[in-house]
């Protein structure tokens, strides 16, 4: 369906992006070392390529994606742990880059929207179960007329 | 020629439809019987000429009328027959066009079926879901026209973008907009129980059968789109949390939660004012997730300036039904008393609990969709919310869903004892308990995220098969089990499913492994257990595209298993290049092999995935789909489809 969609909405520059992303990591990008390799492909699936449509540096083959890429394996390789990786692309390319947003700012809304809800509704839910449970069952009642007939049936005997 | 009466047809459409929003409503509100048997015909009328219409398109699609502007901009002569076809609905208008279509199918359909309801309400479903064809054949006419001609038609078209030239693309938006506009028929319902201010029973099990159809659709049509996204973006993502996608995901969600409060609706007749809620929200989500794809607003805010009249024009479709509905639901739902009376212990408090995670789920979807628009607008933060937001923030509730889900879905109606269903599902929870650590102790320090999903979807097959086999009685027999009404069926496969899905989401993501290298022609590596050797690469010619396609041999133990054939595609006309990976579907894994680019030193990039149980993410998409028309099958709905009378009382107790 990303498809279907995108091909109406993007420019063809974002559409190549697409359709080229099988590219992603070329094998001269990758670090001998598997330990920082597989770091920084965890760094790169949280950082967004700048020029795609919603897809990570891990995953697209625009060539500004391959620089990042290059860019958080030089950090590794300089030393950075991997949060100081991260800022300094952050620093950089600003908050926009993160594909997991920070929970600074307004942000702890975003990520307490979620659970407020569910106590909110589980709130409401709980009510409403509690009113039902206690309720007289209506349906178990009968209708004026429905108890006319009846004194009438149990007159005739 | 045709072309113009294809358009005429679309005209013609669009008044009976005015009329068919009027007539029948002002019938329905006087007791004039003639007036509201004009719903009826019309109806009918109405998507016979928008099926004409769209007939029209087709043909102008396949005979390349490249006078047609929308024809010039997505197709070439050149093209497949089959995609000529598709690429009447490859694009904007066509789409939109389609949109209709559906929706005209929809309300023929209800005209049709609705022989059983009462004369007002079929009106007045009739009339709402006219109103709504309304105003997209506006949409259509004035800002998305598809028949409009060019002046100068160009020898050749521009081609539809090679992306979408693919069987699975080709199918999958009319299974998603089967479903999608399928839930205009429960807001229809919706909003005429509204007007008509009455909610029973009866309305419980009008409704039922529809979003079970619509949510089928949906589930299919999603599962398609996640399919292609596997085979053919070429590193065999399945889900990317994408605008797009979630658009679809979220009127599914609500889909989901309807189908299950209309069950309470059907049986206990609580829940209702709930339930009408859901139906107009699964309906508004959809209208969202039409707007968001097609304003391109959440693509970028520039795609949507460039071209705001037809993002302005759906978001007031939005409004007008969304708010209207709303609206009439806030002045109208104190009048909606619920009757039945159950303890919190009870199928109905576990279906509560359904549908709390299913709608708070949706709307953690819906935030973080929204998020990076409301932050840009209100804040002046630029920031993404992508896929690491949501599995945080969403898995969770899919978890306690799975988790709760056989335990609610066996308790007993009206009053259940915890314990006692405890027990018949003890098999079933230890029989997972035992698979999910039996994996933990063969997996080599890795997440646990394998093993959880490995006793969800064995607790969730277990316990729907635990569920069945109870309904045969003390010391069940297979004949009985044969016997159960399909409902029972279909709501055990479609659990099931469910399970699957999980199943597969959580093996891929676990365990799966790759491995990018440069190969030279006739090189042997290994990738896991395979042995794989780049035989050949050649240049092949395809009807509109150049290809660079390499012959892998994948070999097992010394034996040669597969011989794939990864490709590279080059689309001339729309200068585009695409991945056509190749892949050995096997029951347990994937074998994913996509070929690169070649090197400068020689030889070439190849990329080798293997995918753990890829296949059971789609496997259990279809039978939750299955499940739903399992259900939808079943004696009671053709019976109540077939019912000249249909009144309340005709409920079964159970």
């Amino acid at each position: 369906m990303i498809a279907a969609v995108r091909s109406f909405a993007l420019s063809g520059v974002l559409a190549l992006c697409l359709a080229a992303s099988a590219g992603a990591v070329q094998p001269d990008e990758v670090l001998d070392d598997p330990a920082l390799e597989s770091r920084a492909r965890e760094i790169s699936e949280g950082l967004r390529c700048l020029v795609c449509q919603n897809e990570s540096i891990d995953e697209s083959n625009a060539s500004l994606a391959s620089d990042l890429r290059l860019l958080v394996r030089e950090r590794l390789v300089a030393g950075d742990s991997d949060d100081e990786v991260v800022d300094f692309i952050v620093d950089r390319y600003g908050e926009f880059v993160l594909l997991r947003p920070t929970t600074g700012g307004w942000n702890w809304l975003l990520w307490a929207a979620g659970p407020l809800m569910l106590v909110i509704a589980g709130g409401v839910g709980a009510g409403y179960l509690r009113g039902r449970s206690t309720a007289r069952d209506e349906a178990a009642d009968l209708s004026p007329e429905e108890q006319a007939r009846l004194s009438e049936i149990l007159k005739e005997r | 020629m045709i072309t113009e009466l294809g358009h005429f047809a679309l005209i013609l459409a669009f008044l009976v439809a005015i009329v068919q929003m009027i007539v029948p409503l002002v019938g329905a509100h006087k007791r004039w019987p003639g007036w509201m048997a004009v719903a009826e015909p019309a109806a009918t009328t109405q998507f016979l000429l928008t099926a004409g219409s769209f007939a029209a398109l087709v043909h102008a699609f396949v005979t390349s009328d490249f006078s047609l502007s929308v024809v010039t901009q997505n197709s070439h002569s050149a093209k497949p027959l089959l995609y000529k076809i598709t690429g009447t609905w490859g694009n904007h208008e066509g789409s939109m066009l389609l949109w209709v279509l559906i929706l005209t199918l929809f309300g023929a359909m209800a005209a049709w079926f609705g022989g059983g309801l009462p004369p007002s309400l079929r009106a007045r479903v009739l009339a709402v879901q006219s109103a709504v064809s309304v105003a997209f054949f506006a949409f259509i006419l004035f800002t998305s026209n598809p028949f409009s001609r060019l002046a100068v038609p160009p020898f050749d078209g521009q081609d539809l973008n090679p992306l979408l030239q693919d069987p699975g693309l080709a199918f999958h938006p009319p299974f998603l907009y089967l479903g999608y506009v399928g839930l205009s028929i429960c807001f229809s319902f919706a909003v005429a129980a509204l007007i008509e201010g009455r909610v029973d029973a009866a309305w419980g099990r009008w409704v039922r059968p529809w979003t079970l159809a619509s949510w089928a659709f949906l589930t299919i049509g999603i599962g398609l789109g996640s399919w292609w996204a596997y085979y053919e973006l070429g590193w065999g993502g399945f889900w990317f949390w994408d605008p797009v996608e979630n658009a679809s995901f979220m009127p599914w969600l609500f889909a989901a939660a309807l189908l299950h409060s209309a069950i309470v609706v059907e049986k206990r007749e609580a829940l209702k004012a709930w339930t009408i809620l859901l139906a107009i929200l699964a309906f508004g989500f959809s209208l969202i997730g039409t707007f968001i794809v097609r304003s391109g607003l959440l693509t970028s805010v520039h795609a949507f300036a460039n071209d705001p009249e037809r993002g302005v024009f759906i978001l007031a479709i939005l409004v007008v039904f969304t708010g209207g509905a709303l609206t009439l639901f806030a002045a109208r739902a104190g009048a909606m008393q619920a009757k039945g009376v159950f303890g919190v212990v009870s199928r109905e408090s576990a279906l509560v609990a359904n549908n709390i995670l299913l709608a708070v789920s949706s709307f953690v979807v819906f935030v973080g969709t929204m998020w990076p628009l409301l932050a840009e607008m209100f804040l002046d933060r630029k920031l993404s919310v992508g896929p690491p937001f949501f599995n945080l923030a969403f898995t969770p509730f899919m978890l306690v869903l799975g988790l709760i889900l056989p335990l609610g879905s066996m308790l007993a109606w009206k009053r259940g004892r915890v314990a006692k269903t405890a027990r018949t599902l003890a098999p079933a929870f230890v029989l997972a308990l035992a698979l999910a650590g039996l994996v933990w102790a063969m997996q080599t320090g890795r997440s646990m995220m394998g093993p959880i999903g490995v006793f969800l979807g064995a607790w969730l097959v277990a316990g729907a098969a635990t569920d069945l086999w109870s309904k045969t009685g003390r010391g069940g027999s297979v004949r009985r089990l044969v016997r159960l009404p399909r409902a029972d069926w279909g709501k055990a496969i479609a659990h099931g499913g469910l399970g699957i899905t999980m199943l597969g989401v959580a093996g891929l993501t676990a365990w799966e492994s790759e491995d990018i290298r440069v190969a030279q022609i006739g090189e042997r590596f290994e990738v896991g257990a395979f042995e794989l050797e780049l035989a050949d690469v050649s240049r092949v010619e395809g009807p509109n595209y150049l290809s660079t396609m390499a012959e892998v041999v994948v070999r097992q133990d010394g034996e040669e298993i597969v011989t794939l054939y990864p490709e590279k595609r080059n689309y001339p006309v729309a200068q585009m290049p695409t991945t056509e990976a190749a892949i050995d579907y096997r029951a347990l894994r994937d074998l994913y092999v996509v070929i690169g680019d070649a090197q400068e030193g020689g030889g070439w990039v190849v990329r080798t995935y293997i995918k753990p149980l890829a296949n059971w993410i789609w496997a259990g998409c279809l039978l939750m789909a299955l499940g739903g028309g399992l259900s939808l099958s079943d004696r009671r709905f053709r019976v109540a489809a077939g019912a000249k009378r249909a009144t309340p009382d005709a409920v079964p107790a159970e």
